[in-house]
């Protein structure tokens, strides 16, 4: 076959060619039905022999230069002619149908030429047949009339946006002409359509935006807007190209939006303030929402968040404050404020915990709110002390069955999550350790469900090292209550040591409690008795522990014979030993009290007051003012008749605010020297200011150390020697080994 | 013949040698002979009193920065003492054997000393010096200022006379230690005066220097 092949000369060929093109363009336009088998393959041949020919029968280059012409020549006569006639809608649908018909043009035609294609394209690098007819397309279509088709598809979208139905698909074949007219890259569509059409786009934004603000109020004004982007983002879904949302979302939010930042925010009448004051939620989240898509777009808000917080925040503290300058008792004081402040500072927290939830997506930034508030100082009182009064209320309350347990778990759980806010974790760990031991030594109605259910708060909170004592005091409680059955059984099996006084004894680790102010006294001989049958039944399970005796702590209930009735007085150990005394002797003057107890003047001063001066006259005094002086001689008053067989003498209270702080600020300077060297001696070699910020991030957990503290535990540990300057690099520290 | 040509050599070669070794030793001998005139009999050192003698006859007073820099110069372990081998080292090392030497030599000292490269060396030294005791790490405020203005008082009048006004005001600190003492250094070295442009508190500059800045911007 191959032998007999006929040649195909250049001028038939061509001739053949044309009129398989002729006809492929009638079946095309729906005039003829498709190629016939026969015809294809002899069109097929012909383009195969002219290109496999011996030369000069070689006509590869001619039917190249062909397949272009041929191109050209429909684009130029048949294609643009047609759709530079038409118009608005019909001129889109005429585009895309163009573009439709070139793609099966070339695909037939590709057939044809395939071989070409296949072998003397690459073999000379020219552009695939599909480049070229595309090129062609391109050339003389497309650039002729993209500017026409641009303005009109924009002018149609402007249409659907000002609620005009239109043909959305139509629109989408458009655009993808101009996606795939670009063969493998979209430069047109972005050249093209996507730029001017986003212009476009702010244009339409930017006028509406100044409409709409001369007729809406900035709530509506949002509500529109955010329908609007809305509506931009679906229609971008719907058909327009995937890498053209973002930018369409991103300059239409900016044109309605961003621009108006300012206005929007601080509106007199419906800014961001006015909304937060009248709690309009919705309005919020969306402001939120609509500014959030920017970059740090929501930090104006939050900070207007803060201002209007920290305002509230602060006219509590001046009321609290204000009430707590008409009182003059500290006691009462601290009282009126832990009530006052801390109830209406959970209040305000929880109010505005909700808001951040609801319309701020709970972000960070807004939490910082409440911390400036939380932390100052009233009334001489550091917030960190009025929480853990207010902590102490509750739990009595929940004690003495005032609150159920619910309530007390929901209050202590939001006093726990204001905590987060304070600074000085560790003062209010302190105050808070303070108290517990005073309820776990005093209060008769104690819960110790509620006890450990706020440790385990706190433990989650603030680590376990923040409550390991707390813990340790409340072990220490029940096991003093094993041990005290096991004394008593002990007493009772042996017969000598049975006695009127009935001791019951708490030991207590002294390293979980805190420091307790403790002044010695000489103990009258039953007591004393006691307290050594005591320590020898210790000893005997306890070998190596030290006993200190805490009497500051102590309680006693003494018989009171009066002539009317005999009387219960619930005493302090120092006010019993010092009534037991006038069993010996009917007056004693203040030296002799003095001296048999061994007090000090202040401590007997004090007693003697609160026996003889107070609400309670046991002891008669001459002279009988209201002042101990140590002239004065004191009587046993027979005479006393209290209404009730049952009273309570209370002793004032030493101070001892003072002496918690003190005690966390040495504790303090401790954790810092601690965290210094725990740092240095992993790192070896570390600049000041990494030193610094990694000593305040370790230890911000407890407390916010002062910079000044840090400097100054580094310059004594340099002293120490455990670190030193580094010879060669300025503002360096060497961990010492 | 080479027995003899050899003797000559040795001989010669020792009278070659003999020359410069008598000629130091005779430096040594003059050396110590000084001393001796200064030093205590009895406890064979140069005590506060013989210093004072001596500082009279080099005919400068015995506060004075030259004697502290002849005391570095010499290795001086104790203040107020100067030991034979302290005393030799320095002297040798002045090439002085004689008190007119020893006053024609203090020039190069002092310009020896305030070279950079020594004056590092020399200003922690003369700290150290003042410790009286063997364990003690600090010296008091007064004594601090004096030496302060011994030491830097001429390169940094105006810085360290505002700084010695100010530790005498300030009473957070009693005494000054060696790291603090070194930080003053570093201050006049680098730090604009009086402008204190380029004072950073937030950088590794001791608490007592912070104060220092602050008290003075302040003014």
């Amino acid at each position: 076959m191959l032998k007999d092949r006929k040649l195909v000369l250049l001028d038939d060929g061509r001739r053949n060619l044309l009129a398989g093109v002729a006809q492929l363009k009638r079946i095309l336009d729906g005039e003829e039905g498709s190629f016939s088998a026969e015809q294809y393959i002899h069109l097929y041949t012909a383009i195969y022999d002219m290109c496999t020919q011996a030369s000069p029968h070689l006509y590869s280059q001619q039917l190249y230069e062909l397949y272009k012409e041929v191109f050209d020549d429909h684009n130029r006569s048949t294609v643009l002619p047609s759709l530079m006639e038409k118009h608005g809608e019909f001129l889109l649908r005429e585009f895309v149908q163009s573009w439709e018909k070139h793609k099966l043009m070339a695909k037939w035609l590709n057939r044809f030429f395939n071989y070409m294609d296949r072998f003397y394209v690459p073999q000379k690098r020219l552009d695939p047949l599909e480049e070229v007819g595309r090129k062609s397309f391109v050339e003389l279509v497309f650039d002729k009339l993209k500017s026409r088709v641009t303005s009109m598809v924009i002018g149609v979208i402007d249409d659907e946006r000002e609620g005009q139905l239109i043909d959305r698909a139509l629109l989408k074949n458009v655009l993808q002409v101009y996606v795939e007219v670009g063969g493998t890259s979209i430069d047109f569509y972005n050249v093209d359509f996507e730029q001017p059409f986003l212009k476009g786009t702010a244009d339409y934004y930017s006028k509406k935006a100044q409409t709409w603000n001369f007729d809406k109020t900035c709530p509506e004004y949002m509500i529109k807007a955010e329908e609007c982007i809305q509506k931009e983002k679906e229609r971008a879904a719907s058909y327009l190209h995937s890498t053209t949302e973002p930018k369409l979302f991103e300059d239409a939010l900016f044109e309605l939006i961003i621009r108006h930042e300012e206005e929007i925010m601080n509106n007199e009448n419906y800014g961001c303030r006015v909304l937060l004051c009248e709690e309009k939620t919705d309005d919020l989240a969306r402001m939120f929402r609509l500014f959030s898509v920017v970059k740090d777009g929501v930090l104006p808000i939050s900070r207007i968040f803060q201002e209007h917080v920290n305002k509230e925040g602060m006219s509590l503290l001046k009321h609290a404050t204000d009430a707590a300058s008409r009182e003059k008792d500290e006691k009462e004081i601290v009282g009126l404020l832990e009530q006052g402040f801390v109830k209406n500072a959970i209040e305000l927290h929880d109010k505005y915990i909700a808001c951040i939830t609801n319309c701020f997506q709970d972000k960070t930034v807004f939490h910082k709110a409440f911390e400036v508030f939380c932390n100052k100082d009233i009334a001489g009182c550091s917030s960190a002390e009025l929480f853990a009064a207010y902590c102490d209320t509750i739990i009595r309350k929940g004690g003495s069955e005032k609150l159920s347990d619910e309530a007390v778990e929901e209050a202590l759980d939001k006093v726990v999550k204001l905590l987060s806010y304070i600074n000085d974790k560790d003062l209010f760990g302190e105050f808070y350790r303070k108290k517990l031991g005073k309820r776990l030594l005093f209060e008769r109605n104690r819960n110790d469900e509620h006890e450990k259910m706020v440790l385990s708060k706190l433990k989650r909170f603030f680590g376990a090292v923040f409550t390991s004592k707390m813990e340790g005091m409340i072990n220490d409680i029940a096991l003093s209550k094993e041990h005290q059955s096991d004394f008593e059984e002990y007493i009772s099996n042996n017969s000598e040591l049975k006695s009127p006084v009935y001791l019951n004894v708490t030991v207590m680790t002294s390293g979980h409690w805190p420091n307790f102010k403790n002044y010695d006294i000489n103990l009258p001989s039953d007591m004393v008795k006691y307290v050594e049958i005591f320590k020898v039944y210790y000893h005997s399970y306890k070998k190596q522990r030290k006993l200190t005796w805490i009497y500051s702590l102590g309680s006693c209930i003494v018989i009171g014979r009066f002539d009317a009735k005999p009387v219960e007085l619930f005493l302090n150990t120092y006010q019993s030993a010092l009534l037991l005394l006038f069993n010996e002797a009917d007056r004693l003057s203040y030296s002799e009290i003095v001296t048999q107890l061994k007090l000090s003047d202040d401590d007997a001063v004090r007693v003697l007051h609160s026996l003889s001066c107070a609400k309670y006259k046991i002891l008669n005094k001459e002279p009988s003012n209201i002042s101990i002086s140590p002239n004065d001689v004191f009587e046993f008053n027979s005479g006393f008749t209290p209404r009730s067989r049952r009273i309570k003498v209370p002793v004032p209270p030493a101070e001892e605010k003072k002496r918690v702080v003190e005690a966390v600020h040495k504790d303090r300077k401790c954790a810092i020297d601690a965290s210094i060297v725990r740092i240095m001696k992993s790192r070896k070699v570390m600049s000041h200011q990494h030193l610094v910020s990694e000593c305040l991030e370790q230890l911000n957990r407890t407390f916010k150390p002062d910079i000044t503290a840090i400097k100054r535990s580094i310059e004594s540990l340099i002293q120490k020697e455990y670190l030193r300057r580094d010879s060669e690099t300025a503002n360096t520290y060497r961990y010492v080994a | 013949m080479r027995r003899s040509s050899k003797k000559s050599s040795s001989s010669s070669a020792a009278a070659a040698t003999a020359g410069p070794t008598r000629g130091v030793s005779k430096e040594i001998e003059r050396i110590d002979q000084l001393f001796c005139t200064y030093a205590d009999s009895s406890s064979s050192v140069i005590d506060p009193e013989g210093i004072e003698m001596l500082c009279s006859h080099l005919e400068v007073p015995h506060t004075d920065v030259r004697i502290l820099m002849l005391a570095w110069k010499m290795g001086c372990e104790k203040q107020g003492y100067f030991t034979l081998d302290e005393w030799r080292t320095g002297l040798k090392a002045l090439r002085a054997d004689s008190i007119s030497k020893l006053k024609k030599a203090f020039p190069e000292l002092v310009q020896e000393v305030t070279r950079p490269s020594n004056f590092q060396d020399f200003y922690p030294y003369a700290f150290r010096y003042c410790l009286t005791e063997d364990k003690k790490k600090c010296i008091e405020i007064p004594v601090a200022c004096e030496l302060l203005n011994l030491v830097l008082g001429l390169q940094f009048h105006p810085q360290v006379d505002k700084l010695i006004n100010y530790l005498k005001y300030q009473n957070e600190y009693k005494v000054i230690n060696m790291d603090q003492w070194m930080g003053f250094l570093r201050f006049c070295n680098e730090i604009n005066f009086p402008s204190l442009d380029n004072y950073d508190s937030d950088l590794a500059w001791p608490l007592i220097l912070d104060n220092f800045v602050e008290w003075l911007r302040e003014k």
